[in-house]
């Protein structure tokens, strides 16, 4: 098992990280498009989308089965089935990897939920370091006026109710997100995140994103029609 | 246990331990790999698929695991039950390590794990025993008990006699490393189950010592939660 930083391969990984609402899917979706559009292979993957654990996921949220640990491994496990399926084969064949949300996300949510900072990161050292990791950092409060306003009900899970802060959604997750936060803050430089400032203008956010990608790349091979 | 060859017969001698302790009056709680109401199901179908990776096979192994220690063992050990489970995180551990994967990895994730009162490892002499036995039962060899995702073999009996011939080798040194109790299981079944009956029954009979076990760490458990009653495990080839 190759661990967490020595992995060595031709093609390069692009992570977006961030609590919900820091705009950082519409980045990377922007992203898709421009380096598609430059004629590089590109391969989308995101958090949670394993075939093989979606029904258990999905069951389990929609029972409350999940303690803090096996909320953790379960997540784990679909972690686990991207990384042999979708990150790995595609980095290897030289193509760029565009993942929304990585293992940052588990190690934040996970250590919010009180799971142990240690063991959290030891469960995913099988996971290839990103060439960027890029953390879309918005104050608390943007953050949450941004997610509750553009949704009809916040979920148990996301609302962090099994853990018995508050029985009031919106409260349990504002105290939810304010730990998420934190974590986040001391993983920056604990995995040398990049940071990119949430509250400029969409434009501004990927041009400075796309201008860190391009150090990263080969002159394109070719240009798509 | 509903998938698995059996070879061994844990299923026989933990049925039969059962209403062997019920008839004594303890009350028993008995579970088994892959019986999570959380991942039980997940994983049979995904073994179906046949497209499992390694490391999402151990941490979905892992995930039934961990639900199953929350949420049936340490309940039922704080009111008393004695416990019996079919297989425990040594099966899993020996899995993994056959198929290259960094045992202390493993042994990380499986940390909160309780530290058994016993374990009893039904021991076979050969994979070709093995092999007899599943063939008796009349089930045939299964896809992943014959290890056919390491290609080991032209045909899952070569493959099964490989891959439990590697797993044989990882429980003896195990048996080592963390006390089993080995039980010869070539026996028949009366006289193994005479046998274990006689070893659960001492390690009842003893004075409560929780935590003290070899090697990992004992569970997570805050003071003042520490089981009051007895597990025991029984393991065994695949």
């Amino acid at each position: 098992m190759i661990s967490y930083g020595n992995h060595r391969f031709p093609g390069k990984l692009f992570v977006v990280e961030g609590t919900d609402g820091s705009g950082k899917s519409t980045q990377l979706s922007l992203l898709y498009q421009w380096l598609k559009a430059e004629g590089y292979p590109v391969f989308f993957s995101e958090w949670n989308s394993s075939p093989l654990v979606k029904d258990t996921t999905k069951r389990a949220k929609k029972r409350h089965l999940f303690t803090p640990a096996t909320f953790s491994l379960l997540h784990a496990t679909d972690f686990a089935d991207r990384t042999e399926r979708d990150i790995i084969p595609p980095l290897k064949a030289g193509a760029i990897v565009l993942a929304d949300r990585y293992i940052y996300t588990a190690f934040a949510r996970d250590v919010a939920r009180g799971c142990d900072r240690a063991w959290v990161r030891k469960v995913y050292t099988f996971a290839v370091k990103p060439t960027v990791g890029f953390f879309f950092r918005a104050p608390l409060d943007v953050a949450i006026d941004r997610i509750v306003s553009g949704r009809p009900l916040l979920k148990y899970y996301e609302a962090g109710l099994d853990m018995g802060w508050s029985d009031d959604r919106e409260k349990s997750f504002t105290v939810f997100q304010g730990r998420i936060l934190e974590e986040y803050d001391r993983m920056v430089d604990e995995f040398g995140l990049t940071v990119i400032d949430a509250t400029r203008s969409i434009e501004a956010q990927q041009r400075e994103m796309r201008n860190i990608i391009v150090g990263h790349l080969k002159k394109r091979r070719f240009k798509a029609h | 246990m509903i998938e698995g060859t059996d070879g061994v017969g844990r299923s026989t001698h933990i049925s039969l331990l059962r209403t062997w302790l019920e008839s004594r009056g303890h009350a028993v709680l008995d579970t088994g790999m892959t019986r999570s109401v959380l991942a039980g199901r997940g994983i049979k179908e995904a073994k179906t698929g046949h497209t499992l990776g390694r490391l999402t096979m151990q941490l979905f192994y892992a995930t039934d695991f961990i639900d199953r220690l929350e949420n049936e063992m340490l309940p039922a050990l704080r009111s008393g039950f004695i416990v019996l489970t079919d297989r425990y995180i040594y099966s899993a551990m020996a899995r993994a390590e056959v198929r290259g994967i960094d045992s202390a990895w493993i042994r990380s994730i499986y940390g909160m794990s309780l530290v058994p009162d016993a374990v009893f490892y039904l021991r076979i002499h050969s994979a070709v025993e093995l092999g007899a036995r599943v063939l008796s039962s009349g089930r045939g060899f299964d896809y992943w008990e014959s290890g056919m995702d390491l290609h080991l073999g032209e045909d899952f009996y070569d493959s099964f006699i490989e891959y439990q011939t590697r797993m044989l080798k990882v429980f003896d040194r195990m048996s080592l490393e963390y006390g089993f109790h080995v039980m010869n299981a070539s026996r028949t079944v009366r006289s193994v189950a005479a046998d274990l009956r006689r070893s659960v029954a001492r390690v009842i009979d003893e004075p409560t010592a929780t935590g003290e076990g070899p090697v990992h760490q004992p569970a997570k458990l805050k003071a003042g939660t520490e089981p009051q009653q007895k597990t025991a495990v029984v393991s065994g080839g695949d």
